[in-house]
């Protein structure tokens, strides 16, 4: 059967309801809060610190070390604390979409550390995980020559669909789930991961529909950093 | 800073001007913070923050008590919340935070554990409350606890199907809880006085720590913490500074 009307009522191509807040955990050098939907997720940022063992500094560099993990009650069914194989390979991915923006070369020898939290999760948490870890290291003060912006896009039954929810990637006939992250200015791709199965045409389609998703969230997260400045003033 | 703190503390004075017996204001408790836990408690003491989540899960008694359901308190000092914090499983810190918890919650009898008792000698309730840091100004302790009865008070007892538990479908019926709950009050010895509600600068210069809760007019669990020792006048001081914060505390969970 064609899915002809999505779960929640939204258009194909349509963004869940987002909202989006800086400088929220005031221990942290920058932090930042981003919803989408139900998916909420907060992101800290300590450092550029000194980086413990000794061995993995970098003399002409820094490293970026980020760290995503779900909070336990954030998912239907209990999920054990602390990191697993599913946590680490987020947190790796994350690392690698938002290097490209950073120029560590100004901090040798130190780590920025990335902290993400999941405390509600409804699909698309990696994506969220993305965008307030990008905003939590604009709220610190690190030089960054864009902001990534991330956003689920792919196929629920028969239909190419804007950022799924988890009943959509629970679809009876079958979902194809495509977190993507991009870094809007250069229009470059910096996170590609592709669950499903999915025709090269449809895929096409699906990081065309990415590229006016991430656009949306793009304008949201400028300006929430613009509001914060106001804030300080 | 321990020098600076130490030196105030001589004539009663304080970082941020409050009384040594005074906690941060506003002390905040919301609840029904997330959709996905059956029950749940965002609190805010000053700037601290943690949120507290509690999941149900069906399993089976001990056999020591064939009838009674029970607790697991688990708290994560996630690294997000204060830069000193490491990744990695549950330290000394997170694991000591969680047993008084459970503490204070078990010894009380809050909660009634043979009413969780779904089929004596089979299935019971094992209720989890999990403790996240959010935000690490302080005090962590007694904002844990403080979020654990709101969570608990906030629960609902899921659907059972099939001797299945239908997460995302529940019940109106709340938990078994005593109408008095017990409340956590942690009191730092910083210098020759004593604090309640230490930012995170007083916390490293406290010198001893004693945890109390309290239940109506009954303590029901305690803990010592930090170097050094306290004599007994000291410890009759803290129990006595703990009675007078307890109104202070339940007013929070109103």
């Amino acid at each position: 059967m064609a899915y002809t009307k999505r779960f929640d009522g939204r258009g194909f191509e349509e963004i869940r309801k987002m909202s989006a807040e800086v400088g929220i955990i005031s221990r942290a050098k920058g932090s930042a809060r981003f919803q989408i939907g139900d998916t909420i997720a907060i992101a800290a940022v300590h450092g550029p610190r000194e980086l413990h063992p000794r061995f993995l500094r970098k003399p002409d560099k820094g490293v970026l070390r980020c760290d995503y993990d779900m909070v336990s009650f954030s998912v239907s069914e209990r999920k054990r604390p602390g990191s697993s194989r599913r946590s680490m390979e987020i947190s790796h991915v994350t690392g690698k979409s938002i290097e490209p923006v950073l120029d560590l070369s100004k901090y040798p020898n130190t780590v920025i550390d990335v902290f993400i939290t999941i405390p509600q999760a409804n699909a698309g948490t990696r994506c969220a995980g993305i965008c307030a870890a990008s905003l939590a290291l604009a709220d610190a003060g690190i030089p960054m020559k864009d902001l990534v912006v991330a956003i689920s896009v792919g196929k629920a039954g028969d239909k190419v669909v804007m950022d799924l929810t988890k009943e959509e990637e629970d679809h009876a006939e079958g979902a194809t789930d495509i977190p993507v992250a991009m870094t809007p200015r250069n229009g470059e791709y910096t996170l590609l991961q592709l669950d499903g199965d999915i025709s090269k045409d449809e895929l096409k389609e699906a990081l065309v529909l990415a590229k006016k998703g991430c656009d949306e969230i793009y304008t949201l997260m400028q300006k929430t950093l613009r509001d914060s400045f106001k804030e300080k003033k | 800073m321990k020098e600076y703190l130490l030196g105030l503390i001589k004539d009663k004075k304080r970082m941020d001007g409050r009384g040594l017996s005074t906690y941060r204001e506003p002390i905040t408790i919301e609840t029904g913070i997330s959709k996905k836990a059956e029950g749940s408690a965002r609190v805010k003491i000053g700037n601290t923050e943690v949120n507290v989540g509690v999941k149900m899960e069906l399993g089976t008694p001990y056999p020591d008590s064939p009838d009674e359901g029970t607790i697991i308190v688990t708290a994560e000092l996630i690294p997000l919340s204060n830069p000193n914090f490491e990744s990695g499983p549950p330290g000394i810190q997170a694991t000591e935070l969680a047993r008084i918890v459970d503490r204070g919650i078990r010894e009380s009898h809050y909660l009634d554990f043979k009413k969780l008792c779904v089929k004596k000698g089979e299935k019971i309730w094992m209720v989890l409350i999990d403790i996240y840091s959010i935000n690490d100004e302080g005090n962590l302790f007694d904002a844990a606890a403080l979020g654990a009865i709101a969570a608990l008070r906030d629960a609902k007892v899921p659907v059972i199907k099939d001797d299945k538990v239908q997460y995302g479908e529940l019940t109106a019926k709340k938990l078994p809880l005593d109408k008095e709950a017990p409340i956590l009050m942690t009191i730092h010895k910083l210098g020759d006085e004593f604090i309640v509600d230490p930012i995170s600068a007083e916390e490293e210069a406290v010198s001893a720590r004693l945890s109390i809760a309290i239940k109506g007019d009954r303590i029901c669990a305690m803990q010592k913490g930090g170097a050094d020792g306290l004599s007994l006048p000291e410890v009759e001081k803290a129990i006595d500074l703990a009675y007078t914060q307890v109104e202070e505390l339940k007013k929070a969970l109103k």
